[in-house]
């Protein structure tokens, strides 16, 4: 009893409270397994007026834009894996964002692209995709890579010819640019639409992103337009064939053997390509591989591709 | 309460309760959730959900209102007032004196939580939605919201040892949103290429606590269940905590001089 | 012969001070101090001598840098000590919601009662210090002398052993002064130990078998009051009147002092018969003769007066 009561009181709670700590952590590792089970909707967003959280925000607000950033991301990855995902939160997640820090380029970027997409990777909403865009060229007119994007919303997914041209245009005068920008908006005003400029345009944001999501939505959609390209080939290929023989060809290997084909195409997934009674050529029925949905407006295709062999002749269909 | 910490506590409640800032603070809760019956009236069909939303939020955006607002002077008012000075020379210990403060205070809150969710259960009735199945989540809702204002008057008392109570309501806000952004903040440390930052965030997360685990307002909202093992996860996590800062709060309090 | 019911061995205590806190003032130098059971021992100071310091210490409000005490026994750092004790701070405030007899009610719940004596209890000590008809009145609405009342109640309901009282009289109006000596000549013939800290020296000489007498945190001197004040010349003070006309020699009209046709004259013990002869000549009128002694209050003054001037001098010689 040499210590006074105090002191020994303070050195118990004081040893305890590491103690305590390390189960506390323990249990928190638990509980985040079990909470990671319930929609964690991040309704948690009480607030979904971007100047309301300005406001609150008391100037961090670039750290609250990156969080809010960060939890788009953290949505999107969550949503896109149910079954059925409703991405209803990603607009006011972007929205926020990029009104907090209006410099969050991949924001904007991120935007563009699953805002608008449409299927189970995106929104489907193209006019906040366009919203959100415009509030980024706004902020940051310096920025080309954004003048970009707005370019492919209009011409992908809005089939307005004239304004994407014209974004690409506005954005080829930004200092700076690279020169693909002035020559894209020439192809688009003359040939708007066609599978060659589709290609062009998701084959540049593949090259130009580095949003790792974006990089392989991208791919997809260049994978969709192969094979889009093969099928109108496909189907050029037996009409050659029915001038010759009379008849459309019942698969591929009649036309390998004819001598039209020096391999077997296959699509992305690695099926073989078929043959339709309308000589049209679709799909395998057995494919696994999925189109990504897109506008289905295509004028005459240029370039044959074949995935096995060199190619044989370029047919050019007029 | 025959025990001492119950008698301060007792005296803690009544205290409370003859403020009149505590009726201020129910009146608007209720003026929330009043106001969130008119906006559900808007959208069809899913007023009931939104009344929930709002509701629950109300009642904890007011709980932890009150939390801090009373939890800061706890200790720091009785120094202040030198009530304590003629409370410590009876035969009682100071960290008995702790304890029946943070009991009082969250006695009180328990019974405002309790009239707000009736007020909640209410504005439920009034638009003609009886209860169902999913509304078992409601109640697990609240449960955890008192769990989150137990571990928020905790930090209020530990601050109000040492510290003004200006100063200690901008600690204990300081720790709640930590605790409630711990999550973000973890996870934009792992997307940052530094090993440093990872580490501290994730230091962080381990050593605040975590608000976040605490809100299923949207589930109950809509409707769909909690598992089982959250909620005594949530309850022990609570326990854990409370009793390390109110362990915090003895080791402060224990060896201070009383001016 | 029975210990000391309270034994200061050494107690001391050093604030820190200073802007970045690094220097210790010493508010109290190693006291040491016994109070026997059944005193009333009064502890004297000018303000800032440390006094509310001890009491705090002893209350386990503050806790000393160095020192022990006990109270019967047992130490100030044992919580149980505080059964036997009651205590009044200084400036008293309660809680200003409750009324004064859920306020004595609340501390009487502090002490093992049953319900039934707890209120008997309440009740007596409302009446005791006059309280009665305010029992149901807030706090906030009493007066300073009302709250000094209602302090002492709480002091004593619980009938602790030792009384430490912090400035019990200050603020009160000579009624109330009158109203608290005479609880404590009260607690005093109940056999209970009182030990107040006070600065009004008549009350201390009235009421105090031994007084402490505290300044700059060191004590001074501890006895009885009439044994502190060191024996010293004494002289006698003559109040007489002078008939019309006539007039006091010289030398004794210049060493009185006179109101309204009164004299008041002090003269040396030797020299009395002289006087009273010149007296008698004069054909004065002798009111009154009575011994002069220096009071607590010269001895007080006195000591202040060279503790403030050795911390002075110790000031220059730092310089």
């Amino acid at each position: 009893m040499s210590l006074p009561y105090r002191t020994r009181v303070k050195r118990v709670a004081l040893s305890a409270i590491p103690l305590l700590f390390c189960v506390a952590a323990l249990l928190q590792w638990k509980i985040d397994a079990a909470a990671a089970t319930i929609s964690q909707a991040n309704e948690e967003l009480i607030l979904q007026s971007p100047t309301a959280i300005k406001k609150l925000s008391m100037g961090y607000d670039a750290l609250l834009g990156d969080i809010y950033w960060t939890r788009a991301v953290q949505y999107y990855g969550r949503e896109v894996q149910k079954p059925n995902p409703d991405f209803h939160l990603l607009w006011p997640l972007l929205n926020v964002a990029t009104t907090l820090d209006p410099k969050l380029e991949v924001a904007y970027h991120f935007g563009a692209i699953f805002l608008s997409e449409t299927g189970h990777v995106g929104a489907g909403r193209t006019d906040l995709a366009v919203q959100l865009v415009k509030k980024g060229i706004a902020a940051n007119p310096n920025l080309w890579q954004l003048g970009t994007d707005l370019g492919f919303l209009y011409y992908w997914r809005m089939k307005d010819y004239s304004d994407a041209a014209a974004a690409y245009l506005q954005t080829s005068r930004i200092p700076n640019s690279p020169p693909w920008i002035k020559m894209m908006a020439a192809r688009v005003a003359q040939t708007g639409g066609s599978l060659e400029t589709s290609q062009m345009i998701w084959q540049q944001i593949y090259a130009s992103t580095k949003d790792p999501t974006v990089k392989k939505r991208a791919y997809e959609q260049l994978q969709g337009l192969r094979a889009q390209e093969d099928l109108i080939q496909l189907g050029n290929i037996s009409e050659e064939y029915k001038k010759h023989f009379g008849h459309y060809p019942a698969s591929e290997e009649e036309l390998r053997a004819a001598g039209y084909l020096t391999g077997i195409p296959v699509d992305p997934a690695g099926f073989p390509y078929e043959i339709g009674p309308d000589g049209k050529g679709r799909f395998n029925s057995k494919t696994t591989f999925q189109m990504p949905p897109q506008p289905k407006v295509y004028s005459a295709p240029t370039a044959p591709h074949q995935t096995q062999a060199a190619p044989t002749t370029r047919t050019r269909v007029q | 309460m025959n025990t001492l910490p119950g008698t301060v506590a007792v005296n803690t409640f009544r205290e409370a309760v003859r403020d009149r800032v505590l009726y201020n603070l129910i009146f608007f809760a209720l003026l929330m959730i009043g106001a969130a019956i008119l906006v559900g009236q808007i959208s069809i069909g899913i007023d009931r959900m939104v009344i929930i939303n709002l509701g629950l939020s109300a009642i904890s955006l007011i709980g932890l209102v009150m939390a801090i607002f009373i939890g800061v002077s706890l200790v720091s008012k009785e120094i202040e007032k030198r009530t304590l000075y003629s409370l410590l020379a009876r035969p009682i210990h100071r960290w008995q004196f702790l304890a029946g403060k943070y009991a009082g205070l969250l006695l009180t809150l328990l019974v405002n939580t309790v009239f707000m969710a009736i007020g909640l259960a209410a504005a439920l009735f009034y638009v003609g939605r009886p209860f169902v199945r999913g509304d078992a989540t409601i109640v697990v809702a609240i449960y955890f919201i008192l769990l989150e204002l137990a571990l928020v008057t905790a930090l209020a008392l530990l601050f109000s040892c040492y510290s003004s109570p200006m100063l200690s309501t901008l600690f204990t806000l300081g720790v709640y949103i930590t605790g409630v952004f711990a999550q973000d903040i973890r996870r934009a440390g792992e997307i940052s290429q530094s090993v440093a930052v990872e580490f501290v965030t994730r230091a962080i997360y381990y050593l605040v606590p975590n608000f976040h685990n605490f809100n299923v307002i949207a589930a109950a909202a809509h409707g769909e269940g909690v598992p089982f093992a959250l909620i005594w996860q949530n309850t022990l996590y609570t326990a854990v905590y409370v009793t390390l800062v109110l362990l915090g709060a003895t080791a402060v309090f224990s060896g201070r001089d009383l001016k | 012969m029975a210990a000391p019911i309270i034994e200061i061995e050494g107690l001391t205590k050093d604030y820190p001070s200073g802007f970045w806190r690094k220097r210790w003032k010493r508010s109290l130098d190693h006291l040491t101090l016994h109070v026997e059971d059944g005193e009333v021992f009064g502890f004297l100071g000018p303000n800032g001598a440390g006094k509310t310091t001890t009491l705090k210490l002893l209350m386990g409000l503050i806790f000393p840098t160095e020192g022990t005490a006990r109270v019967r026994g047992r130490s100030i750092d044992d919580v149980s000590m505080h059964r036997e004790i009651g205590y009044l701070p200084e400036h008293p405030y309660f809680y200003d919601y409750l009324t004064a007899r859920e306020l004595l009610d609340y501390y009487a719940r502090f002490s093992e009662f049953s319900a039934a004596e707890r209120h008997a209890r309440v009740e007596k000590f409302l009446k005791r210090v006059g309280l009665g008809s305010a029992a149901n009145v807030q706090l906030r609405k009493f007066s300073k002398g009302m709250l000094q009342r209602a302090g002492i109640a709480q002091a004593i309901l619980h009938d602790p052993k030792v009384v430490f009282l912090d400035e019990p009289m200050s603020g009160l109006d000579p009624v109330g002064r009158r109203e608290v000596r005479d609880i404590i000549l009260e607690l005093k013939n109940e056999g209970k130990t009182v030990f107040f800290s006070t600065h009004i020296l008549s009350d201390a000489e009235m009421l105090c078998d031994r007084v402490g007498v505290l300044v700059g945190g060191k004590l001074q001197g501890v006895g009885p009051p009439r044994e502190m004040v060191p024996v010293e010349v004494h002289s006698i003070e003559i109040v007489f009147e002078l008939p019309d006309g006539r007039e006091l020699p010289q030398r004794m009209a210049a060493q009185s002092t006179s109101i309204g046709g009164r004299y008041r004259l002090s003269v040396p013990e030797e020299d009395v018969y002289a006087v009273v002869d010149q007296l008698r000549i004069a054909q004065a009128r002798i009111l009154s003769m009575t011994q002069v002694r220096p009071t607590l209050e010269d001895y007080f003054i006195r000591l202040v007066g060279q503790e403030r001037a050795a911390t002075h001098e110790a000031e220059v010689a730092l310089r």
